[in-house]
C-alpha cells in the first residue's frame, strides 16, 4: 500500500501470565477500510484488540496509530486518540438509562454542540434507542444493547472502531441489521476492525481479512479471496 | 430558572428552620442531654454513612475501612488541640488530610482487588490503624486520648452536615461522580470509553476518607475522649448498615439510614438486654423485604415531596436537591 496504514500492528507479542496469546502478529488498517480477523475461540481475536485499544499490555512489538506509537499508551488515552473499542457482550452500564449510557460514551469530549448533534445521529440511526431512552440497559434485548453498545462507541467520534463480535448470541435477522449499519457507520467515514466468528457475515462485509490460528496470523489477503480459499471454506465456513 | 431559585429557597428555609429549632431547643433545655448527644451522633453517622456510599454504592468499591479512616481523623485532629494547643479549625484541615492520604496509601495498592478481597484488605487496613494507635504513648497508647477540648457545638455539626452532603452531591452529579457510576457499572467498558478508572478508584477513597476524618475530628472534640477500641470494625459495620438500609447508591438513602438507626439505637439504650436483638432483627426485616434499601438507588427531591402531597401544587417542578 502506497499510503501509510491508519493502524499497524508489528510483532505483537502479549502474554496472560505464561500463556503466549498473540505470536508476533503483523497487522494493518488502512483509511476507511473495514477489515475483518477471523478465527476458532481462543485464537487471540480479542486480545488483538484489547491491546490495541490499551486495555492489556503489548509484552513487545509495537502499535502505531496515525504513525505514532501508543503500545505504552493507557486505554483511557487511546480512547481521545480516536480509537473506539465496542467490546465482546457488549459491556453496556446495565443500571444507568440507555441516554446516561450514550452521554458516558461522550465522556471524553467537551464540545457540548457536537455532542448533541451525534446524539441526535446515533437516535436517528437507531430508532429503537430512541424508544427506550429513559430505560436502564439492562432490561434491553441482546440486540438493543448491541446497539448501544456501538451507539455509545460513535459517542466517542471515533476515527477507527473495533468490533469485537458483535453478531454474538443474536438472531440471524439481527445479525444482518448490524453488520448493515457496521456498513453503514463505514461508508460515513469511520475505519473499522471487526473480529468475529460469523466468518461468513465478516468476510461479507470486508474488504481485507486475517485469519488467526491459536496466535499466529496464518492467512491474510483481501476478503473475497479469503471467502474461496479451501482452507478457510472448510475451517470456517462450514465446507 | 425561576424554579431553580425557588427550590433553592425552599431547601435554605427549611434547613434554617431544622437549624433553628434544635438551637433554640438545647438552649432552654427542652431537649435533653440525652438526645442533644445524639443528635451530634446522628450528625456524625450523616457524615460517616454519606461519605462510605460516596465510595462503596456510587463507585462500587466495597470498602470496610471507615473507622480507620475515622480514627485517623480523631487522631489527627486531636493531637493538633490537645497536645500542640493549636485552634479547633487546623485540626479539621489537618484531620481530613491525614485520613485523605490513608485514603492514596490504602487506595493506591489495593485497586486491583475487588469485591471481598478489597473488603478484606481495607478491613485489616482498619485493624492495623487501631493496633498502631494502641502503641503510640505519644497520643495515649490503650488508654486513649485525654483531654481534648470540648469545642463541638450544634453550629458546627449542622455546618459539618450540611457541608459535607452539598460536596458529596455536587461530586456525583458532575462528570466525576459519571465516571464513578461507570467505573461501579463495568471497569472495562468505563476504561473504553476513556475513563481513568485507577484515578477514579482513589479520588473516591480520597474524597470518603477525608470526609471520614472530618467526622472523626468532630467526634473527638465532642466526647473530648477517644480510645482506639471505639474505632474497631463494629463501628464501620454500623455506618456500612446506615448505608445499606437507606439504599446503596442513595444519598438521602444514606440520611435517612443514619436517621433511622441512631434513633433506634437511642431509645434501644433503655433495654440495653435486648437492644441487640432488636436492631440485628431490624437489619434482617429489612434485608428480606427491602434488600435494595429503603430508598434503593432512588433520592429524596422535593418534587419527591410534591408528588406526596401536592404540597407545591404543581407549578415548581423542580429537581434542585438530591
Amino acid at each position: 500500500m502506497g499510503v501509510a496504514p491508519l493502524l499497524d500492528l508489528e510483532d505483537l507479542n502479549v502474554h496472560y501470565g505464561a500463556i503466549w496469546a498473540l505470536k508476533g502478529i503483523n497487522l494493518t488498517v488502512g483509511e476507511g477500510e473495514i477489515v475483518s480477523l477471523i478465527g476458532a475461540n481462543g485464537a487471540g481475536k480479542s486480545t488483538t484488540l484489547r491491546a490495541i485499544s490499551g486495555v492489556i499490555k503489548a509484552s513487545s512489538g509495537g502499535i502505531s496509530f496515525q504513525g505514532e506509537d501508543i503500545t505504552k499508551v493507557p486505554a483511557h488515552d487511546v480512547v481521545k486518540m480516536g480509537i473506539a473499542q465496542v467490546p465482546e457482550g457488549r459491556r453496556v452500564f446495565a443500571n444507568l438509562s440507555v441516554l446516561e449510557n450514550l452521554e458516558l460514551g461522550a465522556y471524553i469530549r467537551k464540545d457540548t454542540k457536537g455532542i448533541k448533534q451525534d446524539l441526535d445521529d446515533v437516535l436517528d440511526r437507531f430508532p429503537r434507542l430512541q424508544e427506550r431512552i429513559g430505560q436502564v440497559a439492562g432490561t434491553l434485548s441482546g440486540g438493543e444493547q448491541q446497539m448501544l453498545a456501538i451507539g455509545r462507541a460513535l459517542m466517542t467520534r471515533p476515527k477507527l472502531m473495533l468490533l469485537d463480535e458483535p453478531s454474538m448470541g443474536l438472531a440471524p435477522l439481527l445479525v444482518k441489521e448490524i453488520f448493515s449499519i457496521i456498513e453503514e457507520i463505514n461508508q460515513e467515514g469511520t475505519t473499522i476492525l471487526l473480529v468475529e466468528q460469523n466468518a461468513r457475515m465478516a468476510l461479507q462485509v470486508a474488504s481485507r481479512a486475517y485469519v488467526l490460528e491459536t496466535g499466529r496470523i496464518v492467512l491474510d489477503g483481501p476478503a473475497k479471496e479469503l471467502a474461496q480459499n479451501e482452507d478457510v471454506k472448510k475451517a470456517y465456513l462450514g465446507g | 430558572m425561576q424554579k431553580k431559585h425557588l427550590s433553592v429557597l425552599i431547601i435554605c428555609l427549611a434547613l434554617g428552620a431544622l437549624f433553628a429549632i434544635v438551637q433554640v431547643g438545647i438552649s432552654n433545655g427542652m431537649i435533653s442531654g440525652y438526645w442533644v448527644t445524639n443528635l451530634f451522633l446522628m450528625g456524625i453517622n450523616i457524615i460517616l454513612a454519606a461519605s462510605l456510599n460516596l465510595i462503596n454504592g456510587f463507585t462500587g468499591e466495597f470498602s470496610l475501612g471507615h473507622a480507620g479512616f475515622m480514627a485517623v481523623g480523631a487522631y489527627a485532629g486531636g493531637v493538633i488541640t490537645t497536645n500542640l494547643g493549636l485552634p479547633f479549625p487546623l485540626a479539621i484541615v489537618v484531620g481530613m488530610l491525614a485520613a485523605a492520604v490513608a485514603g492514596v496509601l490504602v487506595g493506591l495498592p489495593t485497586l486491583r482487588l475487588r469485591g471481598d478481597y478489597l473488603a478484606i484488605a481495607t478491613l485489616g487496613f482498619g485493624e492495623i490503624v487501631r493496633v498502631v494507635l494502641m502503641n503510640i504513648d505519644y497520643v495515649g497508647g490503650a488508654s486513649g486520648l485525654k483531654d481534648i477540648p470540648d469545642v463541638v457545638n450544634w453550629p458546627i455539626i449542622f455546618v459539618s452536615v450540611v457541608l459535607s452532603l452539598l460536596l458529596i452531591k455536587n461530586f456525583v452529579r458532575s462528570s466525576h461522580g459519571r465516571a464513578c457510576l461507570a467505573v461501579r457499572e463495568n471497569d472495562l467498558a468505563a476504561q473504553m470509553m476513556g475513563v481513568n478508572i485507577t484515578y477514579y478508584k482513589v479520588l473516591a477513597f480520597v474524597v470518603g476518607a477525608a470526609l471520614a476524618g472530618l467526622a472523626g475530628v468532630l467526634y473527638a472534640h465532642y466526647y473530648t475522649i477517644i480510645q482506639p477500641k471505639e474505632f474497631s470494625f463494629l463501628l464501620t459495620f454500623d455506618v456500612l448498615v446506615m448505608v445499606m438500609v437507606g439504599g446503596l447508591g442513595s444519598l438521602t438513602g444514606s440520611v435517612v439510614g443514619a436517621v433511622l438507626l441512631t434513633t433506634a439505637s437511642a431509645f434501644l439504650q433503655a433495654i440495653p438486654e435486648l437492644r441487640m436483638v432488636i436492631y440485628a432483627l431490624l437489619l434482617i426485616i429489612s434485608a428480606i423485604f427491602r434488600p435494595q434499601g429503603l430508598l434503593g438507588e432512588k433520592e429524596v427531591t422535593l418534587r419527591t415531596f410534591q408528588k406526596l402531597g401536592g404540597v407545591f401544587n404543581a407549578t415548581s417542578g423542580s429537581k434542585q436537591t438530591q
